[in-house]
């Protein structure tokens, strides 16, 4: 058993939450530039400088990118031979906690109905993969609730197929329009089962916004993907224009017989993700 | 694109002057709202209290931002999704509500309200959080402190950066999205 120790833990992700909130990753950025050369509207061209401008001064100021902090998302992969005394669920929750605090990030988790925040952005959402070894690796995400109440879950009929999937994602876009912070990343979960669709889908949001799926029938969907809600004209902020969403990314998972889950995340222009690993 | 250099409290005639699309540089005094201070905001009507802040002429941020670290004003603070607060808008604008600002879609209703009562929706840029904050210059909480980042604060801006999203003609500016069916 190789043993790691809570406090390591905590730090490294206080930081990783502190960090990811202000430093705006390369990827994004790269799509950032793009847009702002490319785009065919003024107003979208000018949503995209004000982007990199606010980038450059989080980086500077270390105020947020965004004042939506999000709910903390981790995804870890905790190997089968790794120890942590006092328990990984309350060393990362503990490193949360810290960081939202210490950075002055925004606490924006609230009781269901009673609306009363709990003051610490707790709880933490982690999901847990036991993999064979002795690493660790957490995966941290911000997520922000604009994008989020924009994302939807649907249970397809297996007859509804690819042109089903596409519709609903390209409608889905639509009605969403400019409310998720438009240009959006989609993090498309297909298959699997109820629960397992979304976990996939949001899952998806890690991966590089340049990178390609390995699949090539996957890279082919998510490029499909892609043309067809950019054709939204949507633009930037919804102003219109030909950057509605940066990047399509698909997750696939075997499913029932009977079913073709589907679930759609969208994640807004705000990509903040960070990763370590011990 | 028309820009105009506008004071609060905002007056009818600084209303009529503005189209979808125009560029807003707004100055003085706003209030920030969301979710859980509306629905306060609400109560207080309905038990026939006074309000934290006069509606006359005033403007609604949609905002909960992040905590103000030390030696700055305020934290980021760009806009929350506005739909939200579409259930109330209606009745604020009533009372003399003249602008809110915000990012995402709005109502038929709270549209309706804006050509009644002569008022506009601007949009400032979402996920802007931190280049908005440098446009405020002073930020106090004046009520419901208890409710954290969602607590009615009275901030000070200068030169905000707006688009007038809904103007009180029934212009808007949103692209809306070409599907083919
Ligand atoms: S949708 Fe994203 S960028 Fe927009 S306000 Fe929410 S967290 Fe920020």
């Amino acid at each position: 058993m190789r043993e790691i120790k809570a406090a390591d833990i905590s730090a490294a992700v206080a930081q990783m939450c502190m960090s990811a909130n202000t430093m705006l990753p390369e990827d994004v950025r790269r799509k950032f530039e793009e847009g702002y050369k490319n785009e065919s509207t003024e107003a979208g061209k000018e949503i995209f400088r004000q982007l990199l401008e606010n980038a450059d001064l989080s980086a500077e100021t270390k105020l947020p990118l965004c004042q939506d902090c999000g709910l903390a998302i981790f995804y870890v992969e905790l190997g089968e031979d790794v120890y942590v005394p006092g328990g990984i669920n309350k060393a990362i929750t503990d490193g949360m906690v810290a960081g939202y605090k210490d950075g002055f990030l925004r606490k924006s988790s609230c009781h269901p109905l009673e609306r009363k925040n709990t003051g610490d952005n707790t709880p933490a959402i982690i999901h847990i993969d036991f993999v064979p070894g002795d690493k660790l690796k957490i995966s941290y995400m911000a997520k922000g609730g604009g994008s989020e109440n924009m994302s939807r879950v649907t249970m397809l009929s297996p007859s509804q197929g690819w042109e089903g999937i596409k519709k609903f994602v390209v409608q889905r876009v639509a009605e969403a329009g400019p409310n998720p912070c438009p240009p959006t990343i989609l993090g498309i979960g297909i298959g699997g089962n109820f629960e397992q669709a979304p976990k996939i889908a949001k899952k998806a949001l890690l991966r590089k916004l340049d990178d390609v799926h390995p699949d090539p029938k996957v890279a082919a969907m998510e490029a499909e993907l892609l043309e067809a809600v950019n054709k939204l004209g949507i633009g930037p902020m919804g102003l219109g224009g030909s950057y509605t969403c940066l990047a399509v990314k698909i997750a696939l998972a075997p499913c029932h017989i009977a079913s073709l889950p589907l679930a759609v995340n969208v994640q807004c222009h705000s990509a903040r993700h960070e990763e370590v690993e011990f | 694109m028309p820009t105009y250099t506008l004071n609060t409290p905002l007056t009818d005639a600084d209303i009529e002057k503005l189209r979808a699309g125009d560029v807003v540089l707004l100055n003085g005094i706003i209030y920030s709202g969301r979710d859980a201070a509306h629905k306060k905001l609400m109560e207080l009507l309905d038990a026939g209290k006074p309000l934290p802040f006069d509606l006359k002429g005033a403007s609604i941020y949609y905002v909960g931002p992040s905590p103000a670290p030390p030696g700055r004003p305020i934290g980021a603070a760009g806009p929350t999704t506005s739909g939200r607060m579409d259930a109330y808008a209606p009745r604020l604008h009533a009372l003399g509500l003249k602008a809110s600002i915000g990012k995402g879609k709005r109502s038929d209703e709270v549209k309706q309200a804006m050509r009644d009562n002569k008022a506009v929706y601007f949009g400032a840029t979402g996920g802007a959080g931190a280049l908005l904050s440098k446009c405020i210059t002073a930020s106090k909480i004046i009520a419901f402190e208890e409710l954290g980042p969602e607590a009615i604060r009275e901030m000070t801006v200068k030169d905000f950066p707006l688009l007038v999203i809904n103007d009180a003609f029934g212009g808007e500016l949103y692209a809306k999205p070409k599907l083919d069916d």
